[in-house]
């Protein structure tokens, strides 16, 4: 990425989440809603936005621009890293108004996740869904093993056996985030506090993750703009400085059991790279909105992005660890498991509420610096260090 | 044990390439995994050519057929429709003492019995006329 600080998130828009009845808006439309919400709280235009980028297989560019009246667009990129696409996009978005490639650069998503067609039954279904979906298709599908909860629980499992994690540490990754949604009324399960023995009694659904391992399925869209420093200070809002961004790849990254190094992740490489560009350390972070597609995912890349040593994750988010008041408080709104699966985008416009100080009653006292981390795929990663 | 898997019409690899050479192997009663002819060393998934040293030479050398399980997980709610009659079934990954793995399944362990560590050797189910599926039992 180029110099730090040097781009800024400027505006954050959300639709409501639901599950039923649904959201009663196309997937383009929800978008659309979220996009105009994110341009309006920058204090733009839609005419402005001359960058683009769309969440994978979710919408095209040409599309969104012809709906928001884009009448220039000048930059148009989709990331193909599934769940870790919107922080990846923030940090090309980030490279783009810095070198000049666009002035104000578009980052939505959404989907019908809970109406529409239901991701957990079609991920591995074709050929372009995932980037290893012909390996699956020949060499997993067979048995199957065809589903995201099914491909990471076989990473749980090896972890537990090697470094003793526990059930009791993967639920307590899950009522940490159901304690988070309580304290935001925008969170599907506000409302709906849950205890370890609710968490316990949850049915299985692929060994060791049971219901409540899982993230939730919900209709909905976010979205945020990224503009350069000397631009953001025209607009609206307390420009949300990146200080720094990668993204990276397991190797290999479309097949998942041959990994020499199997818990190597693409947040390995790219925590360190971004950490070293915003010239600050894990320890400095006042909190860390990351992907919770499944438990575990969260406390392996606790690990892997260096808040603690690989294996003592399992410790790390135990005794609200990862709780607000706690030593690194991790989904303030509630994640993907309590909040809503904002396909990740609702990290980051967390991440920004957090450091704008409008987070309400979840806000993090004085919090200066933020990561957020997307995962996707078989172990694609990006993340970024916010600053304010 | 029942089969979890009778009756299922489970998806089945698509006959091309380098999988189609794969699978016709098992469907002869041979696992074998490419090896690079180069530096030696084996691989899976199929691939073009050697990570290691770029090569495009290899042969496909059978397997000792001899392995220990990796991991696993036990599947309990279907997330495709051709399984939601098999479960609870458990996906397995079988480490090769050739030093590669694959997805597999244990055809004589219940779930519950599953370890990691534990070792099992290489069989074949057919599951159509043309195709063979590498299974393993425990040993
Ligand atoms: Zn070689």
């Amino acid at each position: 990425m180029t110099a730090t600080g040097q781009a800024c998130i400027v505006g954050i828009g959300e639709t409501a989440y639901c599950r039923k009845p649904g959201s009663g808006l196309s997937q383009m439309a929800l978008q659309l809603k979220a996009a105009l919400a994110a341009i309006a709280d920058a204090g733009l235009k839609a005419s402005q936005i001359d960058g683009i980028m769309p969440f994978p297989n979710l919408g095209k560019a040409e599309a969104l621009a012809a709906n928001l009246g884009c009448a220039d667009l000048r930059f148009a990129a989709t990331i193909n890293m599934g769940g870790a696409a919107p922080v990846a996009s923030l940090r090309m978005a980030a490279m783009a108004v810095t070198s000049g490639a666009a002035d104000y650069v578009l980052v939505p998503g959404g989907w019908n996740g809970y109406s529409g067609e239901r991701v957990r039954e079609t991920s591995a279904g074709d050929d372009d869904s995932i980037p290893g979906a012909q390996i699956a298709r020949d060499y997993y599908m067979p048995y199957g093993y065809t589903a995201p909860p099914q491909w990471y629980a076989l990473m749980a499992r090896r972890h537990m056996h090697e470094f003793g994690t526990t059930a009791e540490q993967l639920g307590a990754v899950a009522l940490a985030m159901r304690g988070h949604a309580q304290l935001n009324p925008a969170a599907m399960m506000c409302g709906k506090p849950m205890t370890m023995a609710d968490y316990l009694a949850s049915p299985m659904i692929s060994d060791p993750y049971r219901l409540l391992d899982c993230c939730l399925e919900t209709d909905g869209a976010a979205a945020f703009v990224v503009t350069s420093a000397e631009r953001a200070r025209d607009l609206a809002q307390r420009p949300v400085k990146v200080l720094g961004a990668a993204a990276g790849q397991p190797y290999p990254a479309d097949e998942i059991t041959n990994r020499r190094e199997f818990h190597r992740i693409g947040l390995t490489s790219a925590a360190a790279e971004a950490f070293r560009q915003a010239g600050v350390t894990p320890g400095d972070a006042d909190f860390a909105e990351i992907y919770d597609c499944f438990t575990f995912e969260v406390i392996q890349q606790i690990e892997e992005a260096g808040f603690c040593a690989r294996g003592e994750g399992g410790a790390f988010v135990e005794n609200g660890g990862i709780s607000l008041g706690g030593r690194l408080p991790v989904n303030t709104h509630g994640g993907l498991l309590s909040h809503a699966h904002s396909l990740g985008l609702g990290h980051v416009v967390e991440a920004v509420r957090q450091l704008r100080g409008v987070a309400g009653a979840r806000q993090v006292k004085d919090a200066e610096i933020g990561v957020v981390t997307g995962w996707g795929d078989f172990g694609d990663g990006s993340i970024a260090i916010l600053g304010r | 044990m029942k089969d979890p898997f009778i009756g299922c019409k489970r998806p089945l690899p698509l006959m091309k390439g380098l999988a189609k050479e794969f699978y016709d192997w098992c469907r002869q009663g041979e696992l074998r995994f490419q090896r690079c002819k180069q530096c030696g060393s084996f691989r899976h998934v199929p691939r073009e050519i050697c990570a290691d040293c770029s090569s495009f030479d290899w042969e496909w050398v059978r397997s000792s057929g001899a392995g220990t399980v990796y991991t696993w997980t036990v599947v309990e709610r279907a997330l495709h429709p051709a399984f939601l009659q098999a479960v609870p079934y458990a996906p397995v990954v079988v480490e090769m003492a050739e030093g590669v793995r694959l997805v597999s399944r244990i055809i004589d362990c219940p779930p519950e019995d599953l370890r990691i560590g534990m070792p099992v050797r290489v069989e074949f189910e057919a599951v159509s006329e043309d195709i063979s599926l590498p299974c393993f039992r425990r040993t």
